[in-house]
């Protein structure tokens, strides 16, 4: 068994706002392990993004409030003092943002940038810096690394600029890789690219890595386990076959029939989740889901299910899983082909 | 890069030939003969009328500016009657003052400003905040005659820590040179500190919601480095605008503030210059300040490529 590296313990996160206090996310709780990657998936504002933030502490430290335990290799980070944690921050856990084109400081060159987190974190010379930023550029398949290590991020395309993240995030050979939608922002070709690049380092390197991303397929490429959110919550969680093949929860069943589907009639028409997400402002009292979940009951507009191991390795949170399960609508999507 | 600057220069010539119109047409419009005013009232009208010849003031105007314009391309710029020595000369000799006098304001506005620009940014919304952010609507609306005569009351004649007026060169030692600027430097630089600890703090409070923030911040960079070397940097592009575009106005209170303070620099020589229609060192004073405003714009532009990669890109 691989080492258990990350492990939420019902996190939540509030944030102060002007109209009240949010919990963005709230109860989330799963376990990375190291070699392992974990996908966390869900509608744009499920929380995604703060989740990812939280285990790092990065969110504004005055309107944010965080509940519950972060620990990593059993030290709650919460606890950290700030010192503590930027030590933690680059060395032992990385992340990669979203968004390339803005996640990079244009008035810094990339050597520059990746070489400060080289020496925040390791004891060696400024030269040994450069050297080992160019070699990191080399690995992430930078072409001609020598030249490109002094170039400003404004002369680099979007994937050339991820790549440089990437450079950056695995320098100091962190133990844990947070990736928040690494690849939305690019294209195709270029999103697999930098998906194998991932996996590729993540084996190399025997990191634990935190996938997040919108994209179910993404998931079935590279993760190995799958927390599915929804506003705040965690609603399901399991392996990738596992759910793929007998997804439980209403929610999941929905984002996988969304999927186009190469196969089969395609003039079929893509399904959508009726109904759009509620603010934090005015969170559903019951099941979450509840009021865009077709087989609703009364019991699931008042109450909130818990969060429950249906078998082994697969939690799903939801009234009637087992009657939905029950109606036969259980494979949307064949893995196998 | 040689190419962007010499550009920059050959575009001075079109700003300067409007300048010289304007002044010139200004000053030949405003009543009063320097002629008389020379002469003094108990001249005789033939004294008067001889010595308009002599000037060249019986010309018609477009001889005069035609004859005036034709020296400044020369790099003749006339010469003073009364002082008996010609425009540049006059120029330089009192350039001293005022050169110490603006530099000074200056770099007093952008010391203080910046720290309390940033300080009020990183803890927006608090007391200190506001504080700071009120004081900075007083330096803005306080004119600065009014903020001298407060100072000079207030440092030299209550407590007696400084001089009340006056001007020492920086041949008599730097000590006292600095001792007769201080309260003038602070009085023109107020309004200048005022609005970059204004700008400082919205710009940097945009640029600390940066993404690139996150990052850095994500790899273990302390707070100080975030603050000054990653935001700082990104942020000054805006504030540097401010400097630039509010040197012109520093100009202009130097003036003011020479008056009040008594400094023999280029603003009480061309206040005199206008009480004695002193033709001559009026153009050319002007025309040497419009000339010094765009240079200093120039080199303001030239640190934008210092400070931000993309502006050197884009004129390579
Ligand atoms: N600083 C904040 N203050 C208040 N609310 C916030 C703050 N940051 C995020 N939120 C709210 O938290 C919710 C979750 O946001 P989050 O960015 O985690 O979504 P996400 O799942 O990453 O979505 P996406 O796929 O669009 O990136 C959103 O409703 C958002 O409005
Ligand atoms: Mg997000």
């Amino acid at each position: 068994m691989q080492e258990k590296l990350l492990e939420l313990k019902n996190l939540k996160t509030h944030f102060q706002t002007e109209r009240g206090v949010v919990t963005a996310v709230n109860g989330v709780s799963f376990t990375v392990h190291s070699g392992e990657t974990v996908g966390v998936v869900g509608e744009s504002g499920c929380g995604k993004s703060v989740t990812a933030e939280s285990i790092l502490r990065l969110l504004d430290e005055k309107s944010t409030r965080y509940e519950g335990e972060i620990l990593y290799k059993g030290k709650n980070l919460l606890d950290f003092s700030i010192s503590k944690m930027q030590e933690i921050r680059g060395n032992d856990i990385s992340m990669i943002f979203q968004d390339p084109m803005s996640s990079l400081n244009p008035v810094y060159s990339v050597g520059n940038q990746i070489v400060e987190s080289i020496l925040l974190h390791q004891k060696c010379s400024k030269k040994e810096a450069y050297s080992r930023a160019i070699e990191m550029l080399r690995l992430t398949g930078i072409p001609s690394p020598e030249k490109r290590v002094h170039e400003y991020p404004h002369e680099l395309s979007g994937g050339m600029r991820q790549r440089v993240m990437i450079a950056m995030a695995l320098s100091c050979q962190p133990r844990l890789l947070i990736a928040d939608e690494p690849t939305t922002a690019l294209d195709v070709t270029t999103q697999a690219q930098i998906l194998d690049l991932i996996n590729e380092l993540k084996l190399s390197y025997n990191m634990g890595t935190v996938m997040i991303t919108h994209d179910l397929g993404v998931v079935a490429e590279v993760c190995t386990r799958v927390v599915v959110m929804y506003l705040g919550q965690v609603i399901e969680e399991a392996n990738v076959e596992m759910l793929f093949k007998s997804p439980c929860h209403p929610y999941t069943r929905g984002l996988l029939k969304s999927i186009p589907k190469l196969t089969g009639d395609r003039l079929e028409k893509l399904h959508v989740i009726e109904g759009k997400v509620p603010t934090l402002h005015q969170v559903p009292k019951g099941c979450r889901f509840a009021p865009r979940c077709e087989f609703a009951s009364q019991k699931c507009i008042e109450q909130m299910p818990e969060l429950i191991e249906e078998e082994s390795g697969h939690k799903v949170r939801c009234w009637h899983f087992k009657e939905i399960i029950g109606t036969g609508e259980g494979h949307y999507v064949n893995t196998s082909s | 890069m040689k190419g962007y600057i010499l550009k920059r220069l050959l575009s001075l010539i079109p700003v300067l030939m409007v300048v010289s119109v304007v002044v010139f047409l200004i000053i030949h419009m405003t009543p009063g003969d320097p002629a008389s005013v020379i002469l003094g009232p108990e001249a005789s009208p033939r004294e008067v009328a001889e010595l308009r010849e002599q000037l060249g003031l019986n010309l018609p105007l477009y001889q005069q500016f035609a004859n005036w314009f034709i020296g400044i391309v020369q790099g003749d710029l006339g010469y003073s009657y009364f002082m008996s020595e010609s425009v540049l000369e006059a120029f330089v000799s009192h350039l001293g003052p005022t050169f110490s006098l603006a530099v000074l304001a200056q770099v007093f506005a952008i010391i203080l400003a910046i720290p309390l620009g940033v300080i009020a940014a990183r803890r927006r919304g608090s007391v200190v905040d506001q504080s700071f952010m009120g004081l900075s609507l007083v330096g803005i609306s306080v004119p600065s005659f009014l903020l001298g005569l407060f100072l000079i009351l207030l440092f030299a004649v209550e407590l007696k820590w400084l001089p009340v007026a006056g001007y020492k060169p920086l041949s008599n030692g730097v000590f006292l040179h600095l001792r007769y600027l201080v309260l003038p430097a602070i009085a023109l630089g107020a309004m200048q500190a005022a609005l970059i600890a204004r700008m400082t703090r919205s710009s940097m409070l945009d640029i600390l919601n940066a993404n690139y923030i996150k990052t850095a911040r994500s790899k273990g960079v302390k707070e100080k480095m975030i603050v000054y070397k990653h935001a700082l940097r990104n942020a000054f592009i805006p504030i540097l605008t401010v400097i630039g575009q509010t040197f012109g106005t520093l100009v202009a209170g130097a003036a003011v503030v020479e008056t009040v303070f008594n400094i023999p620099g280029i603003g009480q020589l061309i206040v005199n210059s206008v009480e004695r229609r002193d033709f001559a060192v009026i153009q050319g004073t002007i025309m040497l300040v419009a000339i010094s405003y765009v240079m200093i714009n120039l080199i303001i532009d030239l640190l934008y490529g210092v400070i931000d990669p993309r502006v050197r890109l884009s004129r390579k």
